[in-house]
């Protein structure tokens, strides 16, 4: 990253979310950039739609994304304290899958629809959030990149399946549409070793384009700086790879 | 979520948010991401009245340790109580086990 600090704007904006309801995004928008952009879709994660995540995508903006994070516990409660939100969210078993297909389908068509943006649009998440982002990247063909960080319940035994959450991620696998960035921390359980190997033996078998890097001395969410998870040295790393990825695949 | 752990039960009773106190209506344990104890993973404790919105919450996080001697404190009183309640209804006591 060059050594100046590029300018922004940062708004809320409404989207038309999945079956047409209201839902709020996020976005930050990079100023002084000559030409278009590339588009970067975050997917937050169990906590909410929280101070961490506006955060990272101002990140995305700083580095001269077009970001978007839109609110997919809208309507659970809005404008209320994420965390009560997302214990509200827990209690009633999580989001559906489909719901967050369809309020991210919105995130994406915004961005695409936005003159500054270059076409390409990557999607991320962390935690639920990369669970998600490997889902809609399976089920959509409008996204150029997807990076899931340590995303749990990829792989889901059959007995958990249920009617919010149908079909194990790891199952949907031979659709995924663009390629595939991994990170994992080795001591976490959620997703453990064993299922990050078992997801990208699936990757492997039906020749998609993925790279997966795993971290010693690092567990689950190890990018979260304001938490004890997080990993200083793993995180930079983290970041250069994730940097690397959409540089790679979102450039025109 | 990541974890999937998380228990429901019904709930009657009072919880205070603020200075307000509110009917609840279900007690929701799980163990998930700490967000406020510095700690990975904890035991939330949320007593909620879900048709009052997502602030009608009364929150706890605390760590393993301290909910296995909250559990063990509850089951206590609830074992005394049991006791008092056949007491009072003239029942006949069951003989009260005492936790050591």
């Amino acid at each position: 990253m060059a050594f100046w600090f590029r300018g922004m704007t940062c708004e809320n904006v409404t989207l038309k979310g999945d079956k047409g309801t209201p839902i709020t995004a996020y976005v930050a928008k990079p100023t002084g950039v000559s030409g278009k952009v590339p588009g970067v879709v975050l997917v937050h994660h169990l906590p909410g739609w929280d101070d961490y995540y506006m955060e990272m995508t101002r990140r995305f903006a700083h580095a001269g994304y077009y970001a978007i994070c839109h609110n997919l516990y809208e309507r659970e409660g809005g404008q209320n304290n994420p965390d009560d939100v997302a214990a509200k969210v827990r209690a009633d078993g999580g989001i559906a899958d489909a719901q967050m297909v369809g309020d991210t389908a919105a995130a994406v068509a915004w961005m695409r629809a936005q003159p500054e943006c270059n076409g390409k649009i990557g999607i991320i998440g962390t935690c639920s959030g990369g669970r998600h982002a490997y889902i809609y990247a399976c089920q959509k063909k409008d996204v150029d990149a997807c990076a899931d960080l340590w995303g749990g319940r990829v792989v889901m035994a059959k007995e958990t399946l249920n009617a919010k959450t149908p079909v194990a991620p790891i199952d949907m696998t031979k659709d995924l549409s663009c390629p595939l960035l991994g990170l994992f921390g080795n001591d976490d359980r959620a997703p453990s070793p064993e299922e990050v190997n078992q997801h990208e033996a699936e990757l492997k078998k039906l020749g998609k384009n993925y790279e997966f890097h795993r971290y010693d001395g690092a567990g689950h969410g190890f990018f979260y700086w304001h938490r004890p998870l997080y990993r200083e040295e793993q995180a930079m790393d983290g970041w250069n790879k994730v940097w690397a990825f959409f540089g790679k695949h979102l450039a025109k | 979520m990541c974890t999937s752990i998380v228990e429901i039960a019904e709930a009657e009773g009072m919880a205070k948010r603020g200075d307000e106190w509110f009917p609840l209506s279900q007690a929701v344990v799980a163990y998930d991401h700490a967000r406020h104890v510095s700690a990975g993973d904890v035991i939330t404790l949320d007593f909620f009245n879900t048709s009052l919105g997502a602030d009608a919450r009364a929150a706890v996080e605390i760590t393993l340790e301290s909910a296995k001697a909250l559990r063990a404190a509850l089951d206590r009183a609830i074992a005394a109580a049991e006791y008092e309640e056949a007491e009072v209804r003239g029942k006949g006591a069951p003989a009260l086990a005492r936790a050591a």
